[in-house]
């Protein structure tokens, strides 16, 4: 049985970064269910990023003793952060393991991390890769024993005389239970279990610290025992409330910003009965009928990542200096690997405003005219990394585009179904005629498709 | 909102799109411009040294801990038996010797956190430091009172948090002419030309038209009144002062804007912070000295109130670089000609009982802003910031 091209489309919108026309079209003759096999199983490979090297960064005293100043020390770091980012960005936008990656983005937002030291945050990167799909209780631990979440989330202070309750309390609150299913006397008494959890400062290694650890009884969600942290760990995951919270999140992510409680429910009742396996979850998803039903198709706004991310595949646009890259995002409100504050970007309506709406519906023309933008950086403060970029260096916007090779792709194709591959929701009658009046070339069709508010969505 | 208040309260009805004339002049509607009151909020960003911002120059204990950064007895601009001002501040001396100033000494929140980002975050969502918030207090004070994006305009390129909102959020410009050019092109005047009311629902596409709509009759709202008014007030010389006047052409103008926000970066001083906070501070005091005059000449300074913050202090003893590293409490500076209480608002920092090294808040930030919003702008503090906070009534 044949899958129509809508569903290829929506498919690879969602769980990648969109596809063309052209190959839409080939894989239509194939059952949903080959389709959805062939597009994870394009991901089971996980590369990841190596911009940093563990010794790339002295650590300040090193720095000092050999001459560095703090001036020149921040200059290596912003330096190393700017390659990371953009080398993610250019793996998001070359790859083939596209699922992983959108997963991958997905955990960078779920275990939000914002760390001086590019290289820590770079592993816990990798660490969100390689066990995009494996089963949740994996990725947390290994998120959890992290050098980068025991240090953001002040685990390092977290000793059997001083608990600190921070990592204690953000596992629960953020990254499994959710509020209100715990109560403060929980997380004070898992901090205590968390007590010793520490990270080598030379390997960047997990270490337990025995002589900081409170091996003591503990309750916690009504249970009681000498538990250590990995107790709890497994004890948050024992609660259907866990599965709940991560499938709601996953929801909105993939599907529908409004949540389906009843949908909820059972992709939540398959991935606890699956012990997590996230794999099977997403798999799910995206063979279910509901997910292709018309209210769950272009109608989810794109995040900056998804925008910049969709628009370069589409278009092969090449920069000519990556600070390009990092202004869009920046613009735009969505900065890999420096996220509002723990939770997060809140995501959907939260990404338009008055200021990045403007700009969303400008910048195609812009990077695809070589325009130019006066966009000045902000100068913050300088213990972020690549936040404190000089505001002068970034005023232009250059760029090159193969315009020869975009129009043969499109100068046959009807106008819907060059909107259904470009946009995410249907054009509406009236403006299909406002956008064919005037319209002379297939260029300027394009590019009058992609500066509509349909193209913020998918 | 559904979809006839839209109509009504968004800009939508300045009228040159489809909307009938008679909507036409809602951005005059009801509210007198020349009684329109404003807030002008300064970020010092980067956490200011409070202490050598307001300096407790009687104290031993602050030259004892401040051995190489401490600034001078004889050169500090004396306000008070117990504090004074850097020297770089004598203009801001001037406003405070006419009672345009009120100092609210030792103002944080519990539980401190010594990130920059995290404590920018909390100072802009007014956020209890134990939530993530992903909305401003100026944000929801837009949702609670206002209904188009220029109501709270930001002089910078970014939108900051402090002015998002859940259903309006205000609109960042450093130049009116440029944001009108950016909504002027048009292809989207044809696209919107389309438009019928019923598309402007609650779905994203919907949402995704209303703010395209709402923002470019805020830009052309900006740009036309803002043109109006030639401000030939001298400034000083600095991209900082520029923004200041670019606010005051927009409140001389008559523009209908409630709150204005505007930052000063590079407080972070780790090494060598003599210089660099002087240098600073004397931008701040110079710029703001002639934003109230240029104000009181066009008599828009009664109606005018500006507050200065920053996400933390600095540790109390300096480090060995000749800065100082991330503290907590700090100073907060209120200006305007209708304070009720001028001057020095409460005891100056105590230097002897500290945590960790640093000072001890005795004012909730939040307990300012609920002042502001209260008393200031007329609007309902427990809704804005989700609690009831004590009124301090400096205004």
């Amino acid at each position: 049985m044949a899958t129509p091209v809508q569903y290829i489309l929506h498919l690879y919108k969602r769980f990648g970064f969109g596809i063309s026309l052209e190959e839409a079209k080939l894989l239509k003759s194939k059952k949903l269910g080959e389709i959805v096999n062939e597009l994870f199983n394009a991901s089971i490979v996980s590369t990841g990023l190596v911009s940093v090297a563990i010794d790339s960064i002295p650590k300040a005293k090193d720095a000092m003793t050999e001459g560095m100043n703090k001036k020149d020390l921040n200059k290596m770091i912003t330096t190393y952060s700017e390659s990371l980012n953009t080398d993610w960005i250019k793996q998001l936008v070359n790859t083939k393991a596209v699922v992983r990656e959108k997963q991958t983005l997905f955990w960078h937002n779920h275990f939000a991390c914002r760390l001086r030291n590019p290289y820590l945050v770079q592993e816990l990167n990798n660490i969100h890769r390689k066990f995009a799909f494996a089963n949740f209780r994996e990725l947390l631990f290994n998120v959890s024993k992290s050098a980068a979440m025991l240090q953001f989330l002040n685990n390092q202070q977290n000793k059997k005389m001083h608990p600190n309750e921070n990592f204690a309390r953000e596992l629960m609150e953020l990254f499994t239970l959710g509020r209100g299913n715990y109560t403060e006397q929980d997380v004070k008494e898992s901090a205590r279990a968390f007590t010793g959890w520490s990270f080598n400062k030379d390997t960047f290694e997990y270490e337990f610290k025995e002589k900081q650890h409170d091996f003591d009884k503990k309750t916690f969600l009504g249970r009681e025992g000498n538990f250590a942290g990995e107790d709890i760990i497994n004890i948050i995951m024992d609660q259907r409330l866990t599965a709940y919270f991560l499938c709601k999140k996953m929801y909105a992510y993939y599907v529908n910003d409004v949540v389906d409680e009843k949908r909820v429910k059972e992709l939540a009742d398959f991935y606890y009965m699956n012990a997590y396996d996230t794999d099977k979850l997403l798999r799910k998803i995206a063979l279910s009928d509901w997910f292709y039903a018309p209210q769950n198709v272009g109608n989810k706004i794109k995040a900056p990542i998804d925008f910049l991310v969709t628009l370069n595949r589409q278009f092969n646009i090449e920069y000519e200096s990556n600070s390009t890259l990092i202004i869009i995002q920046r613009s735009l409100g969505q900065l890999l690997f420096y996220p509002p504050n723990v939770a997060g970007w809140p995501g959907g309506k939260s990404w338009i405003n008055s200021s990045t709406l403007m700009l969303r519906l400008r910048l195609p023309s812009m990077l695809l005219n070589s325009g130019v933008i006066d966009m000045e950086a902000e100068d913050d403060d300088p213990d972020d990394g690549i936040m404190a970029m000089t505001k002068s260096a970034y005023k232009n916007y250059k760029t090159q585009v193969n315009w020869e090779k975009i129009i043969s792709e499109y100068k046959n194709a009807e106008l819907n179904d060059v909107a259904s591959v470009l946009l995410g929701s249907e054009l509406e009658t009236n403006l299909k005629s406002v956008i064919q009046t005037n319209t002379g070339s297939t260029k300027e069709l394009i590019l009058k498709l992609i500066s509509l508010p349909h193209y913020q969505l998918y | 909102m559904d979809r006839r208040d839209f109509l009504k309260q968004s800009s939508l009805a300045s009228g040159y799109f489809m909307i009938p004339s008679f909507l036409k002049p809602l951005e005059t509607l009801g509210i007198n411009p020349s009684g329109k009151k404003n807030l002008i909020v300064i970020q010092f960003s980067g956490g200011n040294d409070g202490l050598n911002t307001v300096i407790p120059y009687t104290n031993d204990m602050y030259y004892k801990l401040r051995k190489n950064i401490g600034i001078k007895k004889e050169e500090v601009l004396t306000l008070d038996k117990e504090l004074g001002l850097n020297p770089a501040m004598a203009a801001f001396k001037g406003l405070y010797d006419q009672g345009y100033v009120t100092i609210l000494n030792n103002v944080g929140y519990p539980n401190p956190d010594r990130s920059h980002f995290r404590s920018m975050d909390i100072w802009q969502s007014a956020s209890s430091g134990k939530d993530y918030v992903s909305t401003g207090w100026l944000g929801r004070y837009l949702d609670s009172q206002c209904h188009s994006p220029y109501e709270g305009i930001e002089i910078d390129t970014n939108l900051s948090l402090a002015l998002r909102g859940k259903k309006l959020s205000g609109i960042a410009t450093k130049n009116a002419g440029q944001l009108y050019e950016e909504t002027k092109a048009p292809y989207f005047d044809s696209v919107t030309s389309y438009l019928k009311p019923e598309m402007l629902n609650e779905d994203n596409l919907g949402y995704l038209y209303k703010t395209m709509l709402s923002t470019t009759s805020s830009a052309k709202y900006i740009y036309e009144t803002q043109k109006t008014y030639k401000n030939t007030f001298e400034y000083p010389n600095t991209e900082f002062a520029k923004e200041l006047k670019t606010i005051s052409t927009f409140i001389n103008s008559g523009l209908n804007t409630s709150v204005y926000y505007v930052s000063l970066a590079s407080f972070d001083t780790h090494v060598g912070q003599l210089n660099k906070q002087q240098n600073l501070l004397m931008q701040y005091s110079e710029g703001i000295a002639a934003l109230v005059n240029d104000l009181k000449a066009n008599n828009k300074f009664d109606d005018t109130l500006i507050l200065t913050f920053s996400e933390f202090g600095r540790r109390v003893e300096e480090n060995a670089s000749g800065g100082t590293d991330h503290g907590t409490a700090s100073n907060m500076f209120i200006i305007g000609s209708q304070l009720k209480k001028n001057g020095i608002f409460n005891e100056a920092p105590d230097l002897v009982n500290l945590v960790d090294g640093d000072l001890k808040h005795h004012i909730d930030f939040r307990q300012v802003y609920a002042t502001v919003l209260d008393n200031w702008l007329k609007a309902d503090s427990t809704v804005i910031l989700k609690e009831r906070f004590v009124n301090l009534n400096f205004v």
